[in-house]
Formats: C-alpha cells, structure tokens, sequence
C-alpha cells in the first residue's frame, strides 16, 4: 500500500513537469496569435467612441495598457497577473475575467457532468445487452444508430431536438436556463430547461461510448474466467454484469479521459444552441467580440479541468488494475 | 451490377486475388453499395451545380420567404426567400471542398512529424510523441475557435484551424506504421544489400506508409466537414453570404423557432447523408487495410 501511494505521488509529480511546459507553450502560442492579430484593444475598448476620441487618448489608453510593449514583457506581466489570479478584463463583457468564470463554470459542468452520467449509464446498458445477443435484431439496430449518430453535428440535432420537442411537441422550453418570467433559479425551473441540452450532448457522445462497450462485453463474454463463470452455474444476469461486465470496464476508463475534449467541444455547441449561460456560449462570444482575456481565460482553464481529469482517469485506472503501472 | 449479387453459398467465399471484387463481398455490402451511389451522385452533383443550376450567392427574393416544401421548391425556401435545397447543394460543394483541403493540410503536418518521429526515433520521438498526446488531450473545438477568432474568421483561418488541430491521428499512424516496418526483414535485407538511407526511404517504407496516410486522410474528411461546419455554425467560420451548411444551419435557426424547420434541418440532413456514406466507405476500407487496428481513428 505504502509502494502504491509512493508510485501515484511520483504520477503526478512527472505529469506535472509534463503538464507545465505544456501549459506555458499553449498559453504562449495563444499569446502570440492574440498579438499577431490585426484587432486593437484599445479601438475596442472604445468602442462607437472610437471614431470620435482623439488619437492622443487612443494613445494613452494603449499607453496604460502596456499593448505597445515588446511581446515578452506583456507575456511576462500577463503571467504574472494570472499568477497572482488576475485574469485581466473582459473587453467584450466589460467586467473582469474572473467574475465571468466563476458566475458560468458551475452551469457547464452541471451540463457536462449530467451528459456524461447519463451516456455512461446508458452506454453500459445498452452495450451489454447488445453484446450478449450478438448479431441479434437489438445489437445490430444499436449498431446502425450509433453509426448514423457518429455523422450528425450535435448542434444539428440539438436544432432538431427543439423542432419536434420544443415547437411542435411542446413538451419542453426551447432554451434558457429558467422560465422568462422567473426571478430566481427555481431547481425544478432549471432541471425542466435542462433536459434536452443534457440529453441531446449525451446523444452526440454516446455513439463512441456504446460501441466500445458492446465491443469489449463481446470480447470479454469469450474469455475463460466467464466460460468459468458459466460452468459453476452462476445465473446468466451474474455473468453478464459481474463478470463479463466488469473485466470490460477498465478500458471504458481511458475512453471517458481521450472523450472528455470532445464532451467539452459539444457543450460549446449546445450551449450557444439552447441558450445557456455557460462557459461554452461565453466562449463563442468572446471570439465573435475578439476578446483576447476572456477567451485565453476559457481556453487554458478547460485545458487544466481536461488535463486534470485525464489524470485522475489515469490514476483511477492504475488504482482498479494493480497489473497496470503508469511509467509516465 | 452483376458483382452484387451474393455468392453462392456452397463455395468459401475465397478468391485467388484480393481485389477490386472482395470489396462488394462479406458482410455489410448492401450498405457499402449503398454509400457508394450515395456519395459518386453527391460528388457529382456538387462537381455539375455551377454549370446545371447557377446559384446567385446574393440573391433575394423577399416575397417569397419561409415557403414549405412544395415542387417548386423541394426542400422550401428560408427567411430571405431562397431555396434552400438549391443552397444545400451549393454548402455541401463548399463544405466538401474545405474539409478535403483541410484534411490535406492536416496530412501534411502530421505526416511530416510522424515521419521524422518514426525514422529518427530516440529522444526526438519521445518529445513530439508526448506533445501530440497533449494536444490531443486538449478540447480541439476550443482551440480553433481560438485560432479562427485571432486570426478574424475567413476561409484560410478556418482551413489552418482545422489543419492545426486535426494531425495528431495521422502522426500516430504514420510514427507507428514506420516503427513496426522498421523491424521487418527486408529492410535489414534493403540495408546489408548496400541500400542508401534515402533509397531505403523511397523506395521501401514510403510505399507502406502511403495507403495508411492516404486513408487516414480520407477518414480525416468528415470530421474536417463537422468541424468546419461547427465553426461556421457559431459564425466564425465562412463569410456568412456564403451558402456553406454551417451558415445555413446557423442562418435558419430563426425560421425554425417560428416554425419552419427546413431551413435548418435539409441542409444537415444533406451533410449527415454524405458523411455517413463516406465514413461507411473508409470504415470498410480501414477493415479490408488491416482489421486490428479498428479503433485508431475512432476519435
């Protein structure tokens, strides 16, 4: 126990040295390019005024900003300010960086962590069943769906979704995190508002979750210690969760750490699509307003959830398997 | 048409060649057909709109907005009056045409790293080895709405966006398909004949690594399309005139909350349509390439 917890330190130890140099050349490279575009801050800043202010003042406002200095010295005095947790201010939001975040964060991952609870669920159920009659009308139906899922672009489903459940159904809101006429964030209000982002995010992914899974039970309903399993008499659901189930499960772990970018690249898309005040709509707006703080904020603060996450997944990984060791 | 029909079941479905034939054989074929017709007719369409049916892409016709489906026009018209199966058509052609050359941007750039990876080996392909991991850790839609937001939103950003973002596949491939060719025999058979390092390259490891780099570039293609339908879907991608299937899902969107759904829903039917049946082709072609390695680019 003592060795195990001794190999996990040092895991993280190495991915951090790895994740920081990482960090540091994504950040430059944003850097560069925010640089490297022809957008002045300062014009922005003005805004309409823009066009009235006099150059002098344009000057000064660039002057103050220190946008004038050579590139490495504002890198170093952006870095320094998001050490010290000064994100800067946000030129299309106008209102500091941080209060943007910390206000959206918490709804996207509501809606990511909803999403993704609800395809591993159904992903592991439907997998199941669909490996344990295989070649059956059940497995090959799921088969052809997931496939024709894979191709549809999740804002396009997500349309469609509103369409029929929305508009013509009238079943659920269209979009927006609570009624128009609410005052608060009622939880029952926002759950109804949620439904279709959530499930319509978990529809997009799901395809890449269900296939894996059929795939591995198969596999695994073939192994020996199931074969096993089957011989001692054990009772066929037994064999099929707990056993052939089980074995399957621990690469389902890596495929939730390499999926996670592409939870988070949807939830961009279903945001702006239902409205909702998360980090992902704030995003596209940033970059429809060219707002360089706001948008380096986002884009380096998912990076560290990600990479965060795909360690844990990692680590979750090694701590389920003791055959496993993480080299690196 | 001939080929298509199913082999007669007493003889092993085995042929003395491997060729053209054995891809309308086994199993899933109807659907490969399928996919196939699907795709030449949609090429084709794409290839014959301008000189068949002209699109004006600044045309109007506001007397005539929001119209249903009818024969006039098959799939309606949206909020400005045009058609909007006529435009689908036109966004498929432009969608098609952007993701292929992303995707041969991204063959580039990720065949060039996976090559000096996979001949060089050592340190150098330990450090670009664990950058592409990291990269591929990040969430890609983000970092090309980066890319395309500094860059101002046009066709060359969102070329390069999906191009900078979508190599790391392809290095993978192209490192892994030349570490395991390095150990084959007749390269150590090309080299103790007395065959130079440039000899060696050309003429023994290019052939193998080319069909690899040519598919994973094909499997590349759609979600090249996604990408780039997704980009202008937010509108950062395409200039919005432009009839491109992002910006017509993203221009319909009102029309569908007042109720007329076409105008966003046709032109993605059209892409998913087309998609699909190119991820059924390469799919079968990845299989027929080497059936282990299924879920390499299952991304």
């Amino acid at each position: 126990m003592r060795r195990r917890r001794a190999g996990t330190g040092r895991v993280i130890r190495r991915r951090m040295l790895v994740a920081v140099p990482v960090l540091a050349a994504t950040s430059m490279g944003m850097f560069a390019l925010g640089a490297a575009s022809p957008i002045d801050p300062a014009q922005q800043y003005a805004g309409a005024a823009a066009f009235t202010t006099s150059e002098e003042n344009l000057a000064q406002i660039r002057a103050n900003w220190g946008v004038d200095d050579p590139l490495p010295v504002q890198y170093a005095r952006w870095l320094g300010n998001l050490l010290r947790g000064d994100l800067g201010w946000s030129t299309s939001r106008h209102e500091p960086v941080v209060d943007v975040l910390t206000a959206r964060a918490g709804w996207t991952l509501l809606l990511v962590g909803a999403a993704l609870a609800l395809v591993l669920v159904a992903s592991l159920l439907l997998g199941t069943l669909a490996a344990y009659r295989r070649g059956g009308w059940f497995d090959r139906g799921l088969r052809a769906v997931a496939y024709a899922v894979q191709s549809m672009p999740v804002f396009w489903i997500g349309l469609a979704a509103i369409a029929v459940f929305a508009l013509t159904l009238g079943w659920l809101p269209a979009g927006g995190l609570t009624d128009v006429t609410a005052t608060g964030t009622d939880p029952v209000d926002v759950a109804r508002h949620l439904i279709l982002p959530v499930t319509v995010l978990a529809i997009a992914q799901a395809p890449w979750f269900v296939l894996f899974i059929r795939d591995a039970v198969a596999e695994s309903l073939r192994d020996d210690h199931v074969l096993a399993a089957r011989a001692r008499g054990l009772p066929g659901r037994t064999v099929l969760f707990g056993h052939a189930l089980r074995t399957a499960l621990l690469p389902f772990l890596t495929l939730i750490g390499t999926h996670l970018p592409e939870l988070v690249g949807g939830a961009v898309l279903v945001e702006t699509v239902f409205s909702l005040p998360g980090l992902g709509a704030v995003t596209v707006q940033a970059a429809l307003g060219s707002d360089f703080p706001l948008l380096a904020a986002t884009t380096l603060a998912t990076t560290v959830v990600v990479l965060a996450a795909n360690l844990t997944t990692d680590l979750a990984y090694s701590a389920a398997d003791p055959r496993v060791r993480l080299d690196d | 048409m001939t080929d298509l029909a199913p082999p007669p079941i007493s003889t092993p479905a085995r042929s003395p060649r491997p060729g053209r034939r054995a891809a309308l054989r086994g199993r899933g074929r109807v659907g490969a057909a399928v996919a196939a017709v699907v795709l030449v007719g949609a090429i084709a369409a794409c290839l014959l709109a301008p000189l068949l049916w002209p699109l004006d892409q600044s045309a109007v016709d506001l007397a005539r907005t929001r119209l249903a489906p009818s024969w006039g026009h098959l799939a309606g018209t949206d909020e400005l009056g045009r058609d909007v199966a006529h435009r689908s058509l036109y966004g498929l052609r432009v969608s098609l045409l952007v993701g292929a050359v992303a995707a041969l941007v991204a063959m580039v750039i990720g065949g060039l790293v996976g090559a000096v990876a996979g001949t060089v080996g050592g340190r150098v392909d330990r450090v670009l080895m664990r950058i592409v991991d990291t990269i591929a850790a990040l969430p890609h839609l983000l970092l090309g709405i980066f890319i395309v937001a500094m860059l101002r939103p046009s066709l060359g950003a969102v070329i390069l966006s999906i191009g900078l973002t979508h190599w790391l596949s392809t290095a993978r491939i192209v490192r892994s398909e030349l570490l395991s060719l390095r150990t084959r025999p007749f390269i150590d058979a090309a080299i103790s004949g007395g065959a130079s390092r440039t000899r060696v390259l050309t003429r023994h490891l290019l052939p193998h690594v080319l069909p690899r780099l040519a598919l994973a570039t094909t499997l590349m293609v759609p979600h090249a399309v996604w990408h780039e339908t997704a980009l202008s879907f937010l509108g950062l991608g395409l200039p919005p005139h432009l009839a491109s299937i992002g910006n017509m899902i993203n221009d319909g969107q009102g029309s569908l909350l007042t109720g007329a759904w076409w105008a966003s829903i046709v032109p993605g039917l059209a892409l998913v349509v087309v998609t699909l049946a190119l991820a059924v082709l390469t799919g079968r072609w990845r299989d027929r390439l080497d059936p282990r390695v299924r879920a390499e680019l299952n991304l």
